[in-house]
């Protein structure tokens, strides 16, 4: 099933306010999951978790950690969902 | 070096009487009772359908994604502790390196473990929280507690069962005695309302079954008593060296003479009915404190409302306290806590604390009958003065394993 980027988004900014606490306002595409959100590793996981059950993709470990910022996920995932 | 006195100089608690100190130490003057029945679907599976949960949900005093990361003992350990904390004045301003915290806990994080092995069966490994093993390890409340105040002396877990939360606080005193911290944040904390570990004490004959009266069940010394009832949450204190907490112009509330530490070598969970090891607690606690028997006015027993369990302490605190027993106010303070396994210790601790501050020995509820075998002087129904001037009390605890702790408080 494709996703469009806005939905991908949209789900992306749920999770992370659920399982980080930040507020979806100033999650945007731009933003660095560490360095700008501070997610940590941890939560990191949980998100990465959250996104597959959501968008029914699979996302490996060896690429989670190329997903620096909330825009490489978003890509990632709507290219994975296509 | 000259001799480290340890004062305490702050409170905090979260219990099932009250959501903090002054609740708590108001219900349990008043001889209210924290026991209720279980809400839980589960009750039907055990033969003991209540328990003493906190008067307070964590989750009224902390952030949704906070609690989240926490296992619920952790949860308590850490709404104590800033209640202790704030009570201390808030020392932000000292060497964190002089700063430890010493928060014990009998069984860890037990709902986190038995929550997640049901995500792993209904959703396999992916479904496990990478949260897990911080929130099990028995550490973890200790460990989140020095986080958040940045404490760098040194972080620690003594456990022994039932009486973790009295032995964390022995070891907090000693680590300030030998110098290795100035200041520390201790007590204990359980979370264990659970089917599995309410299942396994009730295999054990622990738990009182008096489904029909939750509240009357928890009733040590009486002649009806059939076992413990379970509680949770915790209890705090933040403890200090004398002449620190004075340069900072800190509240004291009392002084912590000393401890005494021994074990029974006798059953894993049964009590030895000579209360040998008990005995010898008491004498070492009195002496590393240079008390004598005569000193102590009041005392917060042990006493869990198990059939062995009450008469063997009381047998042993009379021997050990021979004729002075007679003007010992006893009180058992888990006829309205219940029993809060590795935090039972700490809240107690904080309610000699308050007992000496106000000079009220709390009472014992639900004696209809005083069990003859008893020959302790137990304060009743309603609190009982303490006498002014220099006064001692102690608090004993006991843990399966055959741990015995007792810690002695004394008056400034």
């Amino acid at each position: 099933m494709a996703l469009s980027q806005a939905d991908v988004l949209a789900g992306i900014k749920e999770i992370v306010e659920e399982v980080a606490g930040i507020p979806a306002a100033s999650i945007e595409l731009g933003k660095n999951f560490t360095d700008d959100l501070e997610v940590d590793s941890l939560s990191m996981v949980e998100v990465v978790v959250a996104c597959e059950e959501r968008f029914g993709v699979k996302i490996p470990d060896e690429k989670v950690t190329e997903l620096a910022t909330v825009g490489d996920a978003v890509n990632f995932i709507v290219n994975a969902a296509a | 070096m000259s001799q480290r006195r340890v004062v305490v100089t702050g409170l905090g608690a979260t219990t099932p009487l009250g959501g903090d100190v002054d609740s708590t130490w108001k219900a349990l003057l008043a001889g209210q009772s924290g026991v209720r029945l279980l809400t839980e679907d589960w009750r039907e599976l055990l033969p003991v359908h209540f328990a003493a949960r906190v008067a307070t949900e964590p989750g009224d005093q902390m952030e949704r994604v906070e609690m989240r990361r926490l296992d619920r003992s952790e949860q308590f350990a850490l709404v104590a502790s800033r209640e202790a904390w704030k009570d201390a004045g808030s020392p932000d301003e000292i060497d964190k390196e002089r700063l430890g915290v010493v928060v014990a806990s009998g069984i860890g994080g037990v709902i986190t473990l038995l929550d997640q092995f049901v995500n792993l069966n209904e959703k396999g490994a992916r479904g496990v929280s990478p949260h897990t093993v911080p929130m099990l390890m028995p550490n973890g409340p200790a460990a989140n507690v020095g986080l958040e105040l940045q404490a760098k002396a040194g972080v620690h877990t003594p456990v022994s069962a039932c009486a973790s939360g009295a032995e964390a606080i022995g070891y907090a005193y000693e680590m300030i005695k030998n110098n290795r911290a100035d200041i520390i944040v201790t007590g204990g904390v359980e979370a264990a309302i659970h089917q599995l570990p309410m299942a396994g004490f009730a295999a054990m004959k622990a738990l009182s079954t008096r489904n029909d009266a939750p509240a009357r069940a928890s009733r040590p010394y009486d002649v009806d008593r059939d076992g413990f009832v379970l509680g949770e949450g915790g209890g705090i204190l933040v403890i200090e060296e004398y002449e620190h907490a004075k340069a900072r112009g800190a509240k004291m509330y009392c002084e912590i003479g000393g401890q005494g530490l021994t074990s029974d070598g006798f059953h894993i969970a049964a009590p030895d009915p000579d209360g040998n090891g008990v005995q010898r607690a008491i004498k070492f606690a009195l002496q590393n404190s240079g008390l004598s028997t005569k000193d102590i006015v009041h005392l917060n027993a042990h006493a869990t409302s198990t059939p062995a369990g009450d008469v063997a302490e009381a047998n042993a605190l009379r021997k050990a306290l021979g004729a002075d027993a007679d003007h010992v106010a006893v009180s058992a303070t888990k006829s309205m806590t219940g029993h809060l396994l590795g935090g039972a210790g700490a809240i107690e601790s904080v309610f000699i604390v308050k007992a000496l501050q106000e000079r009220l020995a709390p009472p014992t509820i639900n004696i209809e009958n005083l069990d003859p075998a008893v020959t302790v002087d137990v304060v009743r129904d309603t609190p009982r003065q303490l006498p002014a001037g220099d006064i001692a009390a102690l608090n004993d605890s006991f843990g399966f394993g055959g741990h015995n702790v007792v810690l002695a408080f004394k008056s400034l």
